[in-house]
């Protein structure tokens, strides 16, 4: 019982992670991708919008590591061993990202590489994340009868597969769609915004193409998740309700919706990482390690959560109000 | 290199290089609020200037230090997954804690780091502030009791090889806890404040009529002369309860090979480990059951009474303990000397007496790097001297490493990245501190953006 509140517990952090750290990656992707004639306000605006939030965004994925080896010490173990290599390259994207960051904005006279760095960092760091997270579920880190990962099958095989990486590049444009939509509302400059919301709208593009390519993959690639996101019971209406959040996003985009449209884009987000976590329901890795394998105690587990249902009225009102003011519209 | 090897090297490598940033998180935020309550008393524009110039290079130091520290994170994981399966659910209770106390500090110093010119009010921006000291010390000393758990580890019972009846309490404050936490919140405040201390005697020494640098200095220095008094008397405190818990620990730190009634007290000498004795040092008789029990006649276990391959390497041990000891004797002579002269110079000019001295400026910054020398060879010597061990009695660090082969190329490649990230800190921290702050009050600084 605890081990499935946990198990939720840690698809919601992953959802707030997608939709706050997840955003502040893409606005790196749209910095490397920044054209035309307004590209420098395009990379002022993205700047200026993730400069103050960043670091407090980035925290979500620490706790997500610190609730996974908290509750689920053995899936710690056997995930930082078998992916190994996509997990480190993902920290060097991370320590990249981050400092680069903050040196573009203190070593003037290096800007334009920090920026680069920094551009680069924030589209390879998502994709690492969108492969690690599809390796757990292509049922590629196969379990021995002890409960070990078979380490003889490589560092390679278990995640630089085809679904995984198809899953990276959705995380990619996942990750895009978002900062684009958020930034419509970081400026009331028209001509700025129609570049954002030209984004926006090939990024919902390359979404939509991008998730139905993953899910043909994952058919051949990934079976068994690929079967429950098509063959199971809850499929079609959750592909029904998938279609209905990425047309609602694409219809405020072109309607200008754009407050609408940041909403739309959120439950997209939503929707689509329930749709993982359903197809992967139960288990943390793809066959071989279930949540009830790889969960903690009960005690610890109640433990935890009632430390973090007791955190909560202090860090969200907190996280809030460093939204409140430091969005556009307070700042106006 | 063996696997074991290149990840004990990476782990203290990303630990070391990490430690340095995250003593400047915790006490960076006091140094600025003390700044800003000046700045709100005073009204003196020069205290306003002096808080936003530490706020840009604390800037850079939280970013590298949050980004480290995520590595260190997941490297709990990727270099020692049988430590942390073991381990995870055990000393979860702090690091949830953690999670949380940093991720205030991160929104706070956000609002804090931002939040000057009045887009928030000026109360809650002071308030940012002084959460974010606390939050950061929090943070601290909840990751601390962590490892004095892997010291002394209490709150559960083993089963089949894994942790059974676990008291999530009982672990986090462990024996060791109170001792090791105190003495690294003093450690962090300590070493931050001489090293900034240093940078405006530099400054000062050059230039000593630069007003804003001898108000800061009037701010660092009193942080620095507390807490050079105060770390002896936790450090002491620690050193009695390694001796308790701990003994063959205590006696690699002194290198004290026989067990011993009237242990005398060493400093220097050269532990060598294939004769098994301790050549060359200055031996002061009794001293160190003295300090570890209270008692002239107490007994003091030594290296020989576990065998070799329960030993930690004794000669590093005992080297960074001395460097750790001898930095932390220096700063605590400065202390008094600076209290001596601010005793004497009461009567002048108020300040004055600081600049008064060329002497005194060069020794403060002959001080500046001593705290942080001190932060780094004390981790070395309780990880060190908790070898073979990674959680003491229970578990051995070579069955904890991880089973994923050329650990080494890991290691070189977060070596290099993080030497990378070094020098260019150390080139913009340069840069801010003495070409942003001329001295002269805040008319001739370029604004803050």
């Amino acid at each position: 019982m605890w081990e499935v509140i946990l198990g939720g517990v840690l698809v919601v952090v992953l959802m707030i992670y997608t939709l706050t750290g997840g955003a502040d990656f893409g606005g790196g992707v749209w910095d490397l991708f920044a054209s035309g004639p307004r590209a420098d306000r395009q990379r002022t605006t993205i700047g200026k919008a993730i400069g103050p939030i960043w670091e407090a965004n980035h925290v979500w994925l620490i706790i997500l590591i610190v609730l996974l080896f908290v509750c689920f010490p053995k899936a710690f173990a056997i995930l930082s061993t078998a992916l190994h290599l996509p997990l480190t390259l993902c920290l060097f994207g991370i320590v990249l990202r981050g400092s680069a960051f903050v040196f573009r904005k203190y070593d003037p006279d290096n800007r334009e590489a920090w920026r680069r760095v920094f551009a680069i960092a924030s589209l390879v760091t998502p994709m690492m994340l969108g492969m690690t997270l599809a390796a757990t579920s292509g049922g590629y880190i196969r379990i021995d009868q002890q409960g070990r990962w078979m380490h003889q099958d490589g560092y390679l095989a278990t995640w630089l597969q085809p679904f995984p990486f198809m899953a990276g590049l959705l995380a990619v444009a996942l990750c895009a769609l978002l900062a684009a939509v958020y930034l419509l509302g970081e400026t009331d400059d028209a001509d700025l915004r129609e570049d954002f919301r030209r984004r926006a709208l090939t990024a919902a593009v390359a979404v939509g193409i991008l998730a139905f390519a993953t899910l043909g993959v994952a058919l051949s690639n990934a079976p068994h998740f690929g079967w429950r996101l098509s063959g199971s019971a809850w499929a079609i209406p959750f592909q029904l309700l998938a279609g209905a959040t990425a047309l609602s996003v694409f219809a405020c985009l072109w309607l200008r919706r754009y407050a609408a449209a940041k909403f739309a884009v959120g439950a997209q987000a939503v929707v689509m990482l329930s749709g993982w976590a359903l197809a992967q329901f139960p288990y943390l890795i793809v066959p071989g390690v279930s949540i009830a394998d790889a969960a903690a105690s009960e005690k610890i587990l109640a433990m935890t959560f009632w430390i973090l249902a007791g955190g909560m009225p202090l860090l969200l009102p907190s996280f809030f109000y460093l939204y409140r003011v430091f969005s556009f519209s307070a700042s106006r | 290199m063996t696997d074991l090897l290149a990840a004990r090297l990476q782990m203290a490598m990303s630990l070391m290089f990490h430690i340095l940033f995250a003593v400047a998180g915790i006490a960076m935020p006091l140094l600025m609020v003390l700044a800003e309550a000046r700045w709100l008393k005073t009204r003196d524009e020069i205290y306003r200037t002096l808080a936003k110039r530490w706020c840009r290079g604390t800037a850079i130091l939280f970013a590298v230090g949050a980004v480290t520290g995520t590595v260190l994170s997941f490297e709990l994981g990727l270099l020692w997954p049988g430590f942390m399966e073991f381990a995870g659910p055990v000393i979860g209770l702090p690091f949830a804690m953690e999670g949380f106390a940093f991720f205030l500090e991160a929104i706070f110093l956000g609002i804090y780091l931002y939040g000057w010119d009045g887009k928030v009010p000026e109360r809650v921006h002071f308030v940012a502030g002084i959460l974010v000291c606390i939050c950061g010390t929090l943070s601290g000393i909840f990751v601390v009791t962590a490892n004095a758990w892997m010291n002394t580890p209490a709150g559960f019972d083993i089963e089949q090889g894994m942790a059974v009846n676990i008291d999530p309490w009982a672990a986090m404050w462990n024996p060791a806890s109170l001792a090791q936490t105190s003495h690294m919140t003093i450690a962090a405040f300590q070493s931050v404040a001489f090293a900034v201390a240093a940078i405006h005697a530099a400054v000062l020494l050059r230039n000593p009529g630069a007003t804003a640098h001898r108000k800061a200095l009037a701010i660092a220095l009193p942080v620095a002369v507390v807490t050079a008094l105060i770390q002896p008397l936790s450090g002491d405190f620690s050193a009695k309860v390694v001796a308790e818990s701990q003994p063959i620990k205590l006696a690699a730190l002194e290198g004290q090979w026989e067990t011993e009634r009237g242990a005398p007290l060493r400093i220097g000498g050269w532990p060598d480990e294939e004769a098994e004795e301790t050549r060359y040092a200055i031996e002061i008789p009794y001293l160190l059951s003295i300090l570890a029990f209270n008692d002239p006649q107490a007994e003091v276990a030594g290296l020989k009474t576990v065998p070799p391959e329960d030993r930690p390497p004794v000669a590093i041990t005992h080297f960074s303990f001395q460097i750790m000891v001898g930095c932390g004797m220096v700063m605590m002579l400065t202390a008094l000397i600076t209290l001596f002269l601010w005793w004497r110079g009461a009567k002048g000019p108020p300040q004055e007496w600081m600049t008064r001295h060329p002497w005194f400026l060069k020794l403060l910054i002959a001080n500046g790097p001593l705290g942080l020398i001190a932060v780094e060879a004390g981790w070395i010597a309780t990880e060190v001297g908790r070898q073979p061990w990674v959680i003491q009695g229970v578990m051995r660090t070579k069955d904890a490493v991880t089973q994923v082969p050329n650990i080494w190329m890991s290691l070189v490649s977060f070596t290099l990245l993080y030497l990378f990230l070094g020098i260019i800190v150390t080139i913009l921290l340069k840069r801010q501190v003495f070409a942003s702050l001329p001295g002269d009050g805040p008319n001739t600084d370029p604004e803050v953006d």
